[in-house]
């Protein structure tokens, strides 16, 4: 049957192919919204689930491909980098000695930024909630809009948050409570 | 270049072949009316084919070339060039393979366009265009350019290396009737725009000038001066370091613009500004060509609309704009033949093209984040059947995107059947149908069957050795096909270099094609400008039998570091009447 020898060249393909780079990588794709159908996953499924969880994903890329200019990649990377994403902030915790400096697009989520402030400041944040905010914990991560305000982080969605961190500071748990009541 | 098929001592001059011997010579036209004649002859094929007619043709054909043509510069000598045409005025020269683009190619591989130009400062003192793409020119070989040809008045480089903004100071300095100097897709080290200043202040005969991939900052001033000198200046593309105000000035000073290539798109403009912006652009009633507009803001669009109804062609590849932004400036533009575009504006911009240039001949979609493995965004199957169905002229398309269908491509070429250029980089390397899950091959198949003016073809996709068979059987005008990660058995290949006849150039990347696959072109390869194939399965040894039997043919191999002592890594091949090259560096084997 014309099929089964197609899949049989498949296979074959497969195993003598020369590559560069990870293969397979088409496969495990997450599908975008407008595509819900999975293509048969040629890879097993563990490797799947290791890319997906590591953040951020590495760009596994084969030499040479897209087939891109030079010229063009490197225009685009800088265009990229301005665009979107490169978003240095400023963060300042309440009595440490120095200030840092975070690329708000390497995080995912409000979780992730957390965690990582966590460990850069050693303290700890605790859980936001709508009513309460930090109420409860030790430090509590507030930021600066646009407009100067100082906000409390975690109210609105993560790229609107993005898009209108000018700074961030960690205040004391004290000192928060008054952000959290109003 | 053909070879001359009867070698000979050269003559000195027309007048002196055969003219006490004109009763035996065969051409019945005296020398000079021949040499009349040609002169009229632009086409390099026809010029080729009439210096194949007999030795008067040869010698008249010679003596009235002035333009040169040389698409691989290594099939031919300087030398050879010198002796064989004595009055050339004009030059392109190409270089490196096109993968080279794509950093397969490693640096210093050669190309290098130095000694060309210091026997064209011998032989061609009258020299007064070149045009280069591709090959690496160094801040010397600029300088003797600008000084050794006064008339020179012509310079385009491109994806050209080597040189620096230094270089381009020798050349503003020196060349005192320079018309055009057109710099593109160049990656240089830029060190600051005083070149542009080193223009003098009586100069004005420059008709094209293209700086937009340099990106240190200019003199504005001496730019704004230029511009106002060169009366007939009718392209302009100036870098991102010029603002919006900036460009409202320079637009003020030359209205006569066909071609502009704008600075960055991005500014905090006062209101007044807009208004003075918007007007600038409707002032241009010549304008046809659109490019730049980087780091493009959207409210800033709408001083375009003026200018978008006489544009032919719009280049956005440098702009991310989204859907409704981008639909609502491509509904101004209803006589764009050609759109070069980011994927940014999405299967719905397509869609917009579609209904607002229905003479579009040309897209190209590249897209915004090549590297981007997770989220796929970008433009599908949907936006190409859309514009496909709008646009009946299209015939020559590159489009990038993540998944694609064959029956998708089977009604793209049956809407538009002319296709001379078929670029589809599916870029997930080997993905199939993604609805179906078969190979790609019915698509490419569709596509070489019903396009039967098909000149050039890039395949990706899942593929089998039988779109090859297709493209053997059926793609009898094709000069230059790209096959990358694709094929099964070396019967593919093989089926390419039997069945297609116009075949010129073809670039094989990671494929199965081994030692039988190369060996099968053995006698077409002399009728192509070059292979080139890398990461495929072939040896050395079958390389060295290639270089054996065909001997004008060179054979260069270049090795990856870690692979077996026995692959050919890298090869090309390439015919050449100028023999191995002597300028080959260690890493490139010739054998």
């Amino acid at each position: 049957m014309e099929r089964a020898a197609v899949y049989d060249n498949e296979l074959n393909l497969k195993a003598t192919e020369l590559r560069l780079g990870l293969p397979g990588a088409d496969e495990s794709e997450k599908q975008s919204s407008r595509n819900n159908k999975r293509s048969s996953a040629e890879m097993d499924d563990s490797r799947d689930k290791d890319e997906q969880e590591s953040a951020p994903a590495p760009k596994a890329q084969v030499v040479g491909w897209p087939p891109v200019r030079s010229y063009r990649k490197n225009i685009l990377h800088q265009k990229n980098e301005s665009d979107l994403s490169g978003i240095f902030v400023k963060v300042s915790m309440d009595g440490a000695p120095y200030l840092r400096k975070i690329d708000l697009k390497v995080y995912i989520n409000y979780q992730d930024l957390l965690k990582a402030l966590e460990n850069m400041f050693k303290c700890s944040i605790g859980v936001y909630s709508e009513r309460e905010g930090y109420d409860g914990s030790e430090f509590a991560p507030t930021y600066e809009d646009k407009d100067g305000d100082w906000m409390l982080v975690g109210d609105v969605p993560w790229d609107m948050f993005i898009t209108s961190c000018k700074r961030l500071r960690i205040m004391k748990g004290s000192e928060a409570k008054g952000l959290g009541c109003l | 270049m053909q070879t001359d098929p009867n070698p000979k001592k050269s003559k000195d001059s027309p007048s002196n072949s055969d003219s006490t011997e004109s009763t035996q010579s065969a051409s019945p036209f005296p020398d000079d009316v021949l040499g009349k004649v040609l002169s009229f002859l632009n086409s390099d094929k026809d010029r080729s084919s009439v210096s194949l007619v007999c030795k008067d043709w040869y010698n008249a054909e010679r003596w009235t070339r002035t333009k040169l043509f040389i698409g691989n510069c290594y099939s031919v000598s300087p030398e050879i060039v010198a002796t064989r045409f004595p009055k050339i005025t004009s030059v392109t020269l190409k270089g490196k393979p096109r993968f080279s683009d794509f950093n397969l190619v490693p640096q210093n591989w050669g190309a290098d366009v130095h000694y060309w130009l210091v026997m064209f400062a011998k032989v061609y003192p009258f020299l007064e265009e070149l045009r280069l793409k591709r090959m690496t020119v160094s801040d010397e070989s600029l300088e003797i350019l600008a000084t050794a040809f006064p008339g020179f008045r012509a310079l385009s480089l491109m994806s050209c290396d080597g040189f620096s903004t230094d270089g381009l100071k020798s050349v503003a300095t020196h060349c005192r009737n320079l018309t055009e100097l057109d710099i593109q897709d160049t990656d240089i080290d830029d060190f600051n725009g005083g070149w542009l200043s080193c223009f003098p202040e009586n100069f004005g005969s420059l008709e094209v000038l293209n700086f937009a991939s340099l990106d240190s900052e200019v003199n504005f001033d001496a730019l704004e001066r230029l511009v106002s000198r060169c009366k007939s200046l009718r392209v302009l593309k100036v870098n991102k370091s010029i603002t919006l105000d900036q460009l409202q000035r320079l637009l003020l000073r030359a209205p006569q613009l066909m071609e502009l290539g704008t600075g960055s798109f991005q500014q905090e403009l006062l209101p007044g500004q807009f208004g003075d912006l918007e007007s600038a652009f409707s002032n241009c009633k010549n304008l046809r060509t659109l490019s730049g507009l980087w780091e493009v803001t959207s409210v800033y669009l709408p001083v375009l609309y003026a200018a978008c109804t006489s544009l032919t062609f719009l280049n956005l590849s440098y702009a991310a704009l989204r859907s409704v932004e981008f639909g609502n400036l491509i509904a101004y533009c209803p006589n764009l033949r050609r759109l070069w575009v980011l994927d940014t504006v999405e299967d719905k911009g397509l869609e917009a093209v579609g209904s607002s240039c229905p003479l579009l001949e040309e897209l190209r979609v590249f897209p915004a984040d090549p590297f981007d493995q997770q989220l796929h965004r970008g433009v599908t199957e949907l936006g190409f059947v859309a514009v496909s169905r709008g646009c009946s002229k299209l015939h020559y398309v590159l489009y990038f995107c993540w998944q694609m269908t064959n029956a998708a491509v089977a009604t793209i070429v049956q809407n538009c059947p002319n296709f001379t250029h078929f670029r589809l980089c599916i870029m997930n390397p080997g993905r199939p149908d993604y609805l179906t899950n078969e190979p790609m091959d019915e698509a490419f198949g569709a596509v070489v069957k019903t396009c039967t003016k098909l000149q050039r073809l890039s395949v990706s996709g899942l593929l089998t050795d039988l779109t090859f068979e297709y493209i053997g059987k059926h793609a009898k005008n094709l000069e230059t096909l790209s096959v990358a990660f694709a094929g099964s058995s070396d019967l593919g290949m093989q089926c390419v270099l039997e069945g297609c006849p116009k075949l010129r150039k073809l670039e094989i990347r990671d494929c199965p094609f081994g030692n039988a696959a190369l060996l099968s072109g053995l006698e077409k390869y002399e009728k192509m400008r070059s292979l080139w194939m890398s990461s495929c399965n072939v040896t050395i040894t079958a390389c060295q039998q290639l270089a054996r039997e065909m001997p004008r043919l060179n054979v260069e191999v270049m090795k990856d570091k870690e692979s077996d002592d026995s692959q050919a890594d890298k090869v090309y091949v390439y015919r050449s009447v100028a023999g191995p090259r002597r300028d080959a560096p260690p890493f490139v084997l010739t054998l």
